[in-house]
């Protein structure tokens, strides 16, 4: 490959990683406020650990992101499959609307939601949260479950039955096993997605719960927070260990 | 009627008001080989798929042995199918595909083991019996394929054009194996496909379907040699077609037909009076050019205007003289003349060899 | 699947996606129609106070520059990835792996924390003033923070994943050979750019587009971190209309008026596709 493009490439690399590699450098680095190296320090990481109200938001918020990966990967990954085996009424609209949740911008449907729960008295706290989160997360659960279930060999379903397994046979035997992959990406997917939530999280969330989008937001308005950077240097490690996991899973579908 | 191991009647089919398969009729007998031979669109595969139960019929019956398995779904027929991709369970392994319709039917530990390695010995699969089905040669998984199917020992066994996704040198290999194999298991077989080449060297009998219905039943022989109608006639091997009338029919059973212009008898008896449109078909290898020609035969002057070294054979495109009509011939070289060939633009006369031909009446 | 399982799940299905997904945008709809009340969220009867107020100078002003921001945060976007994804399609399998893994890595990092990470480069005593001055480009720090720049940089740092990847899974189709066959025609570069990559790209161009461009006008924290309280986006006046003064009508009308804009172009976007394959199927 010629320089150029090689130059080119990295600029573009640059402008991705050098903010974050930054923010992972002043994380431990002993000078509050990241002017300088001022030399290797894990005092923000202990600093974090200590601040109990970012350790709350953090835990509600992997509370939440569990919780909602979990559900929504169970009634989006069966769901996909209906969708895929039956023909049914409404699973025209059913695909229509999982789309215009893709589609439409994150603020739009967290409104929605919040007057959704104002008006029916749902209390805004972790239910709110976690109906809201499985809302936005089964569209892109229901995506990789198809997109997969539409890589298979379409006569697969009809093989399993000609050699005597029953419906739920199949199921168990066939249609299960070859979707763990997607299943398990779209776990993943929809724990990042999440986690790394902001918008629909402040709109539904209380002031009894507080999640780390908010917190974090509150804390960085204000200035630079040493524990910020440690915290968010944890979950860039978190988010390549998930990635490298998902790519893993995409190699062994195509397999 | 014969009493046969799948017995289909009136079977019929439609999909969105269009008709499929209709009134269809056939009688399988054990450890017969049939196939289902026709262009795409034809109903073969609806067919197909109606006796393996993954479509349900409009109308009619198919018995297997003495019951009705019209309703039956798949998973309770003794019907296995090999799919024209395979479908192979790409999470499991060779073994564990093979073993998937014994393990379904809860077969003793003891009588899967010994079957499956059975099946495997039979189609050379033992030393990839623990590799996935991606790890395999196309070749390969059809052999999987087959053995998935064959060892759950299936009243009939169903082939959906099991070898068109092989290149032609493998295929010709795996017809060789499949019918091996289905002679050695004499399991009864019906196998669709639009190859008329497997067609002819693998059955016993061809069922030629055309828009849903049987255009002919019959010994791959019969299907060549004797086609019923024009549409059997041209979908099977190459042949030429010339136009003639009937001028007499003899007492004795031959024909006086005029052919171009000329005046010839045969001895074929189809039904038809004086005046009659007819048409005389000749496969190409059973023309014969100048030399060779019976001097009983009618002959055709006309000009070499294409020539096609075939390695066995040689192949010509002669236009006649008088008429706006092309024929293709087809010579096999013999040892007294290796060199014999053609100039393009040579005269030639042509012939056929007596009695070689087919007489079919017109059916516009 | 037994028929009562398979009932089950997609009455259940078809439940949510009515009751969480259908149901709130018709109720913004609906309250968008609703009046305004200085201590409520909103008054039960018909109005189009909102609307009218919609057509206020100052509430158009921060739409059409919210809509100018995410036009140029697109744009720049696309600029940017259009050459990486060409360079990145043509390498070796696994050399593509690597560039789409790396690409991803940042787009499943919490994005508060990435609009975070630009503030600490483009502060003024950021790592990029000091570089410019270090390298005596500048004289005095630019004063980058709390500025329509801030606010576009930001942006398209967090979305430029969000155009690679789509424009990608649309290159990664592309027949490179068509550009030997144009260049054997004795095409140019910018011919064959313009005759042959761009109409065939141009699916992946718009929908990447619409990717960027469509979140882009809701992400109100990037405004506020970057751009202070003066470079507002659609978003923050949502924000602010349900979270702070809540006056739900006008943040519902201001809601409706970005869902009918955004649809309007994925009609446009669907048309244009729609062309394209019939012209493929004729040609």
């Amino acid at each position: 490959m010629k320089p150029f493009r090689i130059i080119y490439l990295a600029i573009v690399f640059l402008y991705l990683y050098i903010p974050l590699a930054v923010m992972v450098a002043n994380s431990f680095n002993v000078n509050k406020y990241g002017m300088r190296w001022d030399g290797f320090t894990l005092q923000w990481f202990s600093a974090m650990l200590q601040n109990h109200s970012l350790m709350e938001a953090t835990r509600n918020s992997l509370l939440v992101a569990i919780s909602s990966a979990t559900v929504a990967t169970v009634l989006g990954g069966l769901g996909a499959t209906c969708i895929y085996l039956y023909r049914f009424r409404g699973r025209k609209v059913m695909q229509v609307t999982l789309l215009t949740i893709m589609m439409i911008p994150d603020i739009i449907l967290a409104i929605g939601l919040l007057v959704l729960f104002v008006i029916t008295g749902v209390s805004l706290g972790f239910w709110s949260l976690l109906l809201a989160h499985v809302t936005f997360c089964l569209p892109f659960v229901t995506v990789t479950v198809l997109a997969r279930l539409q890589g298979f060999d379409p006569n697969l379903i009809d093989a399993a039955k000609d050699l005597g397994a029953s419906e739920s046979q199949t199921t168990r035997h066939i249609v299960i096993p070859l979707l763990k992959p997607a299943l398990l990406a779209s776990w993943l997917l929809s724990f990042t997605l999440s986690l790394d939530d902001v918008i629909v999280s402040s709109f539904v969330t209380g002031p009894s719960f507080d999640v780390l989008p908010l917190k974090l937001f509150s804390m960085v308005k204000v200035g630079v927070k040493p524990e910020v950077n440690a915290l968010s240097t944890l979950f860039v490690g978190i988010s390549v260990v998930l990635i490298l996991i998902c790519h893993y899973l995409t190699k062994e579908n195509k397999r | 009627m014969k009493k046969g191991v799948l017995t289909i009647t009136d079977l019929s089919k439609s999909f969105d008001g269009l008709s499929v398969v209709k009134n269809f009729n056939l009688v399988i007998s054990q450890g017969e080989f049939v196939t289902l031979l026709g262009p795409s669109g034809c109903g073969k595969t609806t067919l197909l798929r109606l006796i393996a139960g993954f479509d349900k019929p409009d109308s009619g019956t198919i018995m297997l042995d003495d019951k009705d398995i019209g309703c039956t779904p798949p998973e309770k027929r003794q019907v296995n199918t090999v799919f024209q991709s395979y479908a192979l369970f790409p999470h499991m392994t060779v073994f564990d595909n093979i073993a998937f319709g014994l393990k379904i039917t809860k077969t003793k530990k003891s009588e899967l083991l010994s079957r499956v390695q059975n099946v495997l010995k039979q189609t050379q699969l033992e030393s990839l019996a623990h590799r996935f089905p991606s790890q395999l040669s196309g070749g390969q998984q059809q052999r999987v394929a087959m053995a998935r199917a064959v060892v759950n020992r299936p009243r009939v066994l169903l082939l959906d054009e099991p070898l068109s996704a092989l290149d032609a040198r493998l295929r010709q290999e795996m017809q060789i194996e499949l019918k091996k194999l289905q002679r050695n298991l004499n399991i009864t077989t019906i196998l669709v496909t639009h190859e008329q080449d497997e067609a002819l060297s693998l059955s016993d009998r061809i069922v030629v379907m055309n828009q849903g219905a049987i255009a002919q039943i019959g010994t791959p022989r019969e299907i060549y040699e004797e086609p019923k109608n024009l549409y059997v006639a041209r979908f099977i091997g190459e042949i030429n077609q010339l136009p003639a009338r009937v001028e007499e029919v003899n007492n004795s059973g031959n024909l006086t037909i005029n052919v171009l212009g000329k005046n010839i008898t045969i001895a074929k008896e189809i039904d038809c009076a004086k005046g009659d449109r007819v048409h005389l078909l000749l496969r190409p290898e059973d023309l014969r050019i100048s030399g060779d020609i019976d001097e009983a035969m009618p002959r055709f002057s006309g000009s070499i205007i294409d020539r096609r070294y075939r390695g066995a054979t040689l192949d010509t495109t002669i236009r006649l003289d008088t008429h706006d009509i092309t024929l293709q011939a087809c010579e096999f070289f013999d040892e007294d003349d290796p060199d014999f060939d053609y100039s393009i633009g040579e005269k030639v006369e042509v012939s056929w060899v007596p009695g070689w031909e087919v007489l079919l009446k017109d059916e516009t | 699947m037994k028929p009562s399982s398979r009932i089950t799940i997609i009455t259940l299905l078809g439940f949510w996606l009515t009751i969480f997904g259908g149901l709130p945008l018709l109720l913004l709809l609906v309250t968008s129609f609703l009046g305004q009340h200085p201590e409520k969220f909103f008054e039960l009867n018909f109005s189009l106070e909102s609307y009218r107020q919609l057509l206020d100078s100052s509430y158009l002003d921060i739409l059409l520059r919210s809509i100018k921001q995410a036009v140029i945060t697109t744009l720049l976007c696309l600029v940017i990835s259009y050459p990486f994804v060409w360079l990145t399609a043509r390498m070796n399998k696994r050399n593509r792996n690597i560039v789409l893994i790396l690409v991803m890595i940042p787009f499943w990092t919490n994005s508060l924390i990435r609009t975070y990470a630009v503030r600490i480069i483009i502060g003024t005593n950021g790592l990029l003033n000091k570089m410019l001055l270090g390298l005596g480009l500048i004289d005095s720090p630019l004063r980058l923070m709390y500025s329509e720049t801030a606010v576009v940089i930001g942006l398209i740092y967090l979305m430029l994943p969000f155009m690679i990847l789509p424009l990608y899974a649309n290159l990664e189709k592309f027949d490179y050979r068509l550009v030997e066959a144009a260049r054997d025609l004795g095409a140019g570069n910018t011919q064959i750019f313009l005759r042959i990559a761009l109409p065939l790209t141009l699916p992946g161009i718009i929908g990447g587009s619409i990717m960027v461009f469509v979140p882009t006008m809701g992400l109100f924290y990037v405004a506020s971190l970057l751009g202070g309280g003066k470079n507002l986006l659609v978003g923050n006046l949502i924000h602010q209309n349900f979270l702070v003064s809540q006056n739900w009508p006008l943040g519902a009308a201001m809601s409706t008026a970005l869902i009918l804009m955004l649809l309007s172009m994925l009609l446009a976007y669907t048309f244009i596709l729609r062309k394209m394959k019939s012209r493929e199927v004729a040609g």
